[in-house]
């Protein structure tokens, strides 16, 4: 169910709850996937977002979150402004997706030092949002929980070692998918946990045999 | 789950012998594993922002469209001079409601309640009875968390998008909870705050969701007066002892049932209603030039 402060909530800027604050974490869910600030973005937007986006400040709401704002944050009508200033780049076009949500961006950033993510979230309704696509690989997570995204090698065990660190530090998990590109290739383990990941944690599981990197979101703060 | 029906809320607040604003409390605590004091202090803040989203309003803001802006501060000019016929509390009621709904569609800070569309129904009943000293902090946290359990319930047995339902999932759910508020904020107990978001939901049925253009603006802010004084009439009827006769969980199934008959037209899609009309239709045309 939806907590009461999801009903008496989220504050925020407006116009809209889908198309401004979902459009706000989708931007600021990138840039924490992306794990440094963005320079450059292009943005995709289809279905309602590429129709009414601009009179909802869509596009303005999607470079806030890029540049780390929070869906309350009275800047996000001048984020253009902003991201001059900051360094950030961007561009937006309209996508062309085959059966996406209506209310989907597709982002592609780049931080400073070449590194780059390619993201299709959708906003699902009254602020929250679900990532669909990582780099190619289909997934679905929230952000309505900490969430720690690993990519790691397609071997056994390796799901093992990974929720034995997090049952050690007393973590529980609340959902999780696994999905891979091809047997013995590359692979994505995605976690959402009741409990925040300390560095510490994080530092323990990147440290497991295989494991190529790890992304951690953690959930937007009271 | 605790928050699935206005009964089952009935039954808590019966067997545990807590008022309604405490069984919805409990839930929070439960739901998010907090404290009573966290809990509380995030209702405080939410509170305080809404407060600010009516202290903070500005008549000669627009809205990117144009088309909003100014009628706040138009009806707050109109009732300084003592004139309006619906007395001190409603033209304070509908100048907040405006007020809210005209700061949301330019951008500014809100909270949504239950929707970022309707945002402006709770406060425009909460916050001049705040400010004339007719309710202090705490009761006003109480009946917030009381309007937090009603939309709770809706959410849960029916709809409160009007992508899902249509303009009374949203105006209609915040009249609802705004209705709920009211009467638990005066004493009335749970039986009269299940009877005045009855009414509440009953007088917007079948109210359909027709933005101009898609956006939050026209008939939306306006649609804001239309729920916060439906809530207001509905919470003194049912504290005069006025009963819903169609009992409030069939009426929030019911409400639920008429949004998702309505057609995909009415549902938030701009291609129905007040959009479809030719000044709709102008306005959308104008907002694609803008697009380059």
């Amino acid at each position: 169910m939806l907590d009461i402060f999801d009903i008496l909530g989220p504050v925020m800027v407006g116009p809209s709850s889908s198309h401004t604050a979902g459009a706000v974490r989708i931007g600021r869910m990138a840039r924490t996937l992306l794990g440094k600030p963005p320079v450059k973005a292009e943005i995709g937007l289809y279905g309602s977002f590429a129709e009414t986006g601009q009179g909802h400040g869509t596009d303005r709401a999607l470079v806030a979150g890029l540049l780390g704002l929070r869906p309350d944050n009275l800047d996000i009508p001048r984020s253009f402004d902003l991201a001059a200033e900051r360094g950030l780049s961007f561009s937006f076009y309209t996508a062309r997706l085959r059966e996406a949500h209506p209310n989907t961006a597709v982002l592609t950033v780049e931080d400073a030092d070449g590194g780059k993510l390619v993201m299709q979230a959708a906003s699902t309704g009254g602020g929250r949002i679900r990532v669909d696509k990582l780099n190619g690989v289909d997934v679905s997570f929230t952000g309505g929980f900490n969430t720690l995204i690993i990519r790691h090698l397609d071997i056994e065990g390796e799901v093992a070692e990974v929720t034995r660190e997090l049952s050690n530090a007393k973590i529980n998990i609340a959902n999780m998918n696994l999905c891979r590109s091809r047997r013995g290739g590359d692979a994505l383990m995605v976690i959402e946990t009741d409990q925040r990941v300390p560095p510490v944690v994080r530092i323990l599981i990147k440290e497991l045999k295989d494991i190529r990197d790890i992304t951690y979101y953690e959930k937007e703060g009271d | 789950m605790a928050l699935d029906s206005m009964e089952e809320i009935f039954e808590k607040i019966e067997r545990e012998k807590k008022p309604f604003w405490k069984v919805v409390q409990d839930t929070d605590i439960e739901e998010r594993q907090v404290t009573a004091e966290a809990s509380k202090e995030k209702m405080q803040a939410t509170w305080k922002a809404m407060l600010e989203s009516v202290e903070t309003y500005q008549g000669q803001r627009r809205s990117l469209s144009g088309l909003v802006g100014g009628d706040g501060e138009r009806m707050r000019a109109y009732a300084a001079k003592g004139e309006t016929l619906c007395g001190e509390y409603l033209q304070e009621v509908i100048t907040t409601a405006l007020c809210v709904g005209e700061s949301n569609a330019c951008m500014r800070k809100i909270v949504a309640a239950p929707t970022a569309g309707a945002c402006g129904v709770l406060p425009a009943v909460l916050v001049p009875l705040y400010q004339a000293g007719r309710a202090d902090e705490e009761e006003i946290l109480k009946a917030l968390y009381v309007s937090a359990g009603i939309g709770a319930v809706v959410s849960y047995r029916a709809c409160i998008a009007g992508a899902s339902g249509g303009c009374q999932a949203e105006i209609g759910t915040a009249s609802a909870m705004a209705a709920g508020a009211l009467t638990a904020l005066r004493g009335g107990d749970a039986q009269k705050i299940g009877h005045a978001v009855a009414m509440a939901l009953k007088n917007l049925m079948g109210l359909i969701c027709d933005p101009v253009a898609g956006l939050v603006e026209v008939p939306c802010v306006k649609r804001n007066v239309v729920g916060a004084v439906n809530a207001v009439s509905c919470a003194d009827m049912a504290l005069a002892g006025i009963t819903s006769r169609v009992p409030v969980d069939q009426v929030i199934d019911c409400m639920g049932d008429v949004g998702g008959r309505l057609p995909v037209e009415f549902r938030e899609t701009a291609l129905g209603g007040l959009a479809a009309t030719p000044f709709g239709q102008s306005v959308k045309e104008e907002m694609q030039k803008k697009r380059t």
